[in-house]
């Protein structure tokens, strides 16, 4: 019969002999074989203990930045909800107070900022979007949880910690995003 | 002053058995967590490592899972066979540690102790017959079931056990041939004195493995529990520490036909290349004790090893393997031995 293609292997049909049958050669190359993989690298990471690195563009949960002297970037423009192809982002608007200049840093600002990370789908249009260099996707990425509504992050959930009161807490916050501006 | 040696004797043998069993339970219980690292490294996996230090302490946690899952025992099952099952699976795994010569004569408190249980002159007979036994665990357990798997798991088993039994029976005529003697501790003896077993019995050896891989149930034989088509085999029913009774039995049933394996052809606790009776012999006993365990581990990788190489048997395949190859083996070993035998006693003339 003519073959369709040149990659056609021809089985081989033949009775086994009295040695095949027995199995024992073919069972001796497949223990050597078995046996190789034991000084073979393992693959594995060991998790919790060491962590994959990441791409340096990798694109994780949403933080919502301050300045230096902790007050909130967000102006409440909306361009992020706008650019947000998901429409994962919702956010109320308010006036600053007199008194409230060390919290906001321009007049308005967000009273309610929610991303809903079930919708989200981490593209970073709305870093992209951001006039204030107010949001920006860090290198974590959202929890397991038990709930859908713990999935919709508040405020609380996504602003900085604040630089001069936890220090500590908002450089592991920054991560990557503090040596890439000392590089650039 | 009869009654006090009998005293002594009698606690000699208790502690003894203490310690065998706790040492067969452990051994087993490491095997597990030795299984699962083997089975990693060889597909190149890292294994069990959370539960402390290199995950030394799975079994333990294995364990204690099972115990704390739910007893379920069927309605429609036979209440008394369903518990007699696993029960008897686990007495005759430890029953066959009873004539094994674990280590030579040792020189305590003015006595001479023999590391083996019972010196019975039929020793080998006495674990091919409680071996054959715990086949009555499968079946019982798979009967009292009343679930066509696990019917069909512990029918599988038993044909399976019984086929080849015989051609494992028929290689160790062979050795018998060789030793004159069906007494562990005097073939280990002359083992000592000669050249080992394997020397004599290379064909003999390499069916008598094949045939203890059947015994044990273990891959590739392990038809009676092939979860691919049978679910769980003759243990589908089985939870909480019954299930981790079957299971356990499995690896006793190893460590034993290991021990017994090293005991008939590998020269049972004898170190090769030393000469016992130049040292101290209570130190060259435990070290022979450590000889014989090594072999054993030795003996449990294989196990192991092959577990993780080769693919299960069919049905039909494993029959065929056992009545129409190793049988005939088998045969062929014990004539030309025989045949050997007599000729040596005829100093080589025909």
């Amino acid at each position: 019969m003519q073959a369709l293609t040149n990659r056609v292997k021809q089985v081989d049909r033949r009775k086994m002999s009295f040695l095949e049958r027995l199995y024992l050669v073919a069972i001796f190359k497949g223990m050597l074989i078995t046996f190789s993989h034991i000084f073979k690298k393992k693959p594995t990471i060991n998790y919790p203990e060491k962590t994959r690195p990441f791409s340096p563009v990798f694109r994780g949960l949403h933080i919502l930045n301050r300045d230096e002297e902790g007050r909130e970037n967000c102006t409440a423009c909306g361009l992020c909800a706008v650019a947000c192809p998901a429409e994962a982002i919702t956010m109320e608007a308010a006036e600053r107070q007199t008194g409230e200049e060390n919290l906001y840093r321009e007049e308005k600002y967000a009273a309610r900022y929610e991303i809903n990370m079930l919708r989200c789908i981490f593209c970073g249009l709305c870093e992209e979007a951001c006039p204030k260099d107010a949001i920006y996707l860090s290198e974590t990425f959202a929890p397991a949880d038990y709930q859908r509504k713990q999935f919709i992050y508040k405020k609380e959930e996504l602003l900085i910690p604040h630089p001069i009161e936890e220090p500590d807490a908002y450089k592991k916050a920054l991560g990557n995003r503090a040596k890439k501006e000392t590089v650039n | 002053m009869l009654l006090a040696i009998d005293f002594a004797l009698i606690i000699e043998k208790l502690i003894l058995i203490v310690i065998v069993v706790m040492a067969s339970l452990v051994i087993a219980m490491y095997a597990t967590y030795g299984e699962r690292k083997i089975a990693a490294v060889l597909q190149d996996r890292r294994g069990p490592n959370r539960a402390g230090p290199f995950g030394i302490l799975q079994p333990l946690a294995d364990g204690l899972k099972l115990f704390f899952k739910e007893e379920i025992i069927p309605d429609f099952s036979s209440k008394f066979l369903f518990i007699l099952g696993p029960s008897l699976a686990m007495l005759t795994a430890i029953m066959t540690s009873a004539v094994v010569p674990w280590g030579d004569t040792v020189h305590l408190f003015n006595r001479d102790i023999s590391l083996q249980i019972a010196d019975v002159n039929v020793g080998i007979l006495y674990v091919f017959a409680v071996v054959s036994m715990g086949v009555y665990g499968i079946m019982i357990g798979s009967w009292a079931s009343n679930n066509k798997f696990s019917l069909m798991g512990g029918l599988r088993a038993a044909s399976q056990i019984i086929s080849y039994e015989l051609a494992m029976g028929i290689a160790l005529i062979a050795l018998l041939m060789v030793t004159g003697s069906l007494n562990l501790k005097e073939m280990v003896q002359q083992q000592q004195a000669g050249n080992w077993n394997i020397v004599y019995q290379p064909l003999g050896f390499l069916l008598f493995l094949i045939c203890a891989f059947a015994e044990c149930n273990r891959a590739p034989f392990d038809l009676s529990e092939a979860e691919s088509e049978l679910i769980g085999g003759y243990h589908t029913e089985y939870s909480s520490m019954k299930l981790g009774f079957y299971l356990f039995s499995e690896y006793i049933n190893m460590f034993i036909s290991s021990v017994i394996m090293a005991t008939l052809y590998f020269g049972g606790y004898d170190i090769p290349f030393v000469n016992e009776l130049n040292y101290n012999p209570n130190l060259m006993a435990a070290l022979g004790v450590v000889a014989l365990m090594v072999k054993v581990v030795c003996f449990i990788f294989f196990f192991m090893w092959v577990r993780w190489t080769i693919p299960r048997f069919r049905y039909d395949q494993l029959m065929n393997l056992g009545w129409r190859i190793l049988i005939p083996l088998a045969l062929f070993n014990m004539l030309a031995t025989g045949a050997l035998v007599l000729l040596k006693q005829n100093n080589w003339h025909f």
